[in-house]
């Protein structure tokens, strides 16, 4: 009986490892095809940006770093601060993503955190209502 | 054994020769034609100039280790390789020129100007004489590229800070403004007094306009005419996917040669040039289907090269070295594309653009290539990976001409043996 019992536990941890897996997985497709239609034109398929002019995502701090608002609200309102990154700058301007779905942000950063040499952690839908009321906040006061 | 030692040399000796035929530095070049590497690592290079002692000035797009910004390589012992290396200035910027013994060299806001002793010493690199400020810097398209005409006039390049003066940049659906504003402090050539000091926007005049970002420009002495090529709008299928798919955006607009007089409009950012149906055709931000035919007074470039492959300097060619077809032709140095992607990057190499009673042909050549190297033997087809972006050109007092790198800062010597 108690065997029974572990295994059960065993399988049902499975279950739900793979079931997380998958919707990690998915995510990250999501967010590769929007990475390829909007992204990937500055950017590039290989994540390295272009010299001087578009910053890589692939090896940057901030992209696989812990300050999740501040990725989400460079998806929404574009880039053109023009400051450090990495010790380089970056002439080009971002475009603004304002039509971009919360869930189509968690699955894009997913995709930039977890893709070429970048071995962060996904980013939730959770995470990313969490951002936009911390960024809201910012902005009102 | 003495023999075998000889033999053993002249085995040594025949590698030696055969590796430095076959290397060139990397480049593929015309029979006949080699080069070396002048100088490495000295920081991103954009324009360089040489004296008439072959003393050669790098002008880096931000200041390098030694916290310098002008670089100064001399080949002392003529072997073809800096051997003396120095440096001043600390602001980053693209243009340098050389004009008898003032030596003028750009940021992305001023345009500064210095002497050289019979040495070709930098006699004020402290105190350098500010000639223009003032100038528009928004980051996007922001080098201030010079050159002189033969009245000591300056002309430099004024990009526009922008792709296609949309409302809102780089934004799908946002519309172009009419006019657009931009064009009255930028995206033009404006003219300047080269002796004049702290000259800014209303000492100069606007010699031409319509030209969205002009990174190479040098002055005709054969025709006294003032030749420019323009780096094109992108994201026409980002932006427009229901008009322009991306193998089209690929190769469009053209990137544009230019023959300038005073007043021309080239006609950015209204329209861009096809060059496979060799029209002027009205921008999608502006109502363009792409087909739709723009206003005739827009000038019409002298050559249309393949798209987004960035031309960066040009030079007109007036040495003896090469043979007779060079003689006052034009070679321009193309930094290589990003914006064809998803498609393969291209074009990190030197064209050539050959002269005819004193128009270009419409034709022209690459002339050095292989500058972005290979990976694992195949070529380098993603820009951020490029061994070398080619960008500065200068022709030497005995005609050879070098070619400066704005990644790690290679300067390469291109020669020919008769
Ligand atoms: C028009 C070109 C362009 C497009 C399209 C574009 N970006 Fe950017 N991106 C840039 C530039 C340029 C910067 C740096 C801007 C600056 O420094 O002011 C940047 C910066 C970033 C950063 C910050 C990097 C860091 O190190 O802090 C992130 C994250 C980012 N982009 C993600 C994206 C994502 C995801 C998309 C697609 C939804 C996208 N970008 C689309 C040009 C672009």
């Amino acid at each position: 009986m108690v065997q029974y019992k572990w295994k059960g536990i065993f399988l049902a941890g499975m279950l739900l490892f793979g079931l997380t897996q998958s919707i990690q997985a998915q995510n990250v497709i999501n967010g590769k095809k929007i990475y390829e239609t909007r992204c990937l034109v500055c950017h590039q398929a290989d994540g390295g940006g272009v010299p001087n002019m578009n910053a890589p995502l692939d090896g940057s701090t901030n992209v696989v770093g812990n300050d999740i608002s501040r990725l989400v609200k460079i998806i929404k309102n574009g880039f053109k601060d023009k400051v450090e990154l990495d010790g380089n700058y970056y002439s080009n301007d971002m475009t603004p993503n304002p039509d971009l779905t919360d869930a189509a942000i968690a699955d894009v950063l997913s995709y930039i955190r977890t893709s070429w040499s970048n071995k962060s952690s996904i980013v939730t839908l959770a995470q990313v209502k969490n951002a936009n009321k911390g960024n809201q906040k910012k902005n009102s006061k | 054994m003495k023999k075998i030692i000889y033999f053993l040399f002249l085995f040594l000796f025949c590698i030696g020769i055969f590796a430095n035929a076959q290397d060139n530095a990397g480049l593929t070049l015309p029979a006949g034609f080699k080069a070396n590497l002048f100088a490495e690592n000295i920081g991103g290079a954009r324009h360089i100039a040489i004296t008439k002692n072959g003393i050669v000035f790098a002008k880096l797009n931000r200041a390098n280790k030694q916290g310098q910004s002008i670089v100064r390589l001399e080949d002392a012992n003529k072997d073809g390789v800096a051997d003396k290396i120095t440096g001043l200035a600390n602001y980053g910027g693209t243009g340098i020129y050389l004009n008898g013994n003032s030596l003028y060299a750009s940021s992305n806001e001023a345009i500064f100007k210095y002497e050289l002793d019979n040495k070709d010493e930098v006699l004020n690199p402290l105190s350098p004489v500010t000639i223009v400020s003032g100038l528009i810097n928004r980051r996007q398209h922001e080098s201030k590229s010079i050159t002189f005409d033969k009245a000591n006039h300056i002309y430099v390049n004024i990009g526009a800070y922008s792709n296609a003066c949309q409302e809102q940049d780089r934004t799908p659906g946002s519309k172009g403004k009419i006019p657009c504003p931009i064009l009255d402090s930028a995206g033009g050539i404006w003219k300047f007094d080269g002796n004049k000091e702290n000259q800014t926007y209303g000492d100069g005049m606007r010699y031409a306009t319509g030209l969205r970002n002009v990174v190479g420009l040098d002055w005709n002495t054969q025709t006294n005419k003032l030749y420019v090529s323009q780096h094109g709008r992108d994201q026409l299928n980002t932006f427009f996917p229901s008009l322009y798919n991306d193998a089209q955006n690929a190769e469009l607009p053209a990137e544009t040669f230019y023959e300038i007089n005073e007043g021309d409009n080239a006609g950015w950012p209204y329209i861009y040039y096809d060059p496979s149906q060799h029209k002027k055709i009205v921008s999608p931000e502006y109502g363009g289907d792409g087909q739709k035919e723009g206003a005739s007074n827009f000038i019409n470039p002298a050559v249309a090269f393949p798209a987004h492959m960035a031309p960066m300097a040009v030079l007109f060619y007036t040495g003896d070295q090469f043979p007779a077809k060079y003689k006052n032709g034009a070679f321009i140095t193309f930094h290589g594309s990003w914006n064809r992607a998803p498609l393969p990057q291209e074009g990190f190499f030197v064209a050539f653009v050959p002269f005819k009673n004193g128009k270009a042909t419409g034709e022209w050549e690459i002339f050095a290539n292989g500058f972005a190297g290979t990976i694992d033997g195949a070529k380098v087809t993603s820009t951020n990976k490029a061994k070398a972006r080619p960008c500065g050109l200068a022709q030497g007092p005995d005609g050879s001409i070098y070619v400066s790198d704005d990644t790690k800062g290679a300067i390469f010597k291109i020669s020919y043996n008769k």
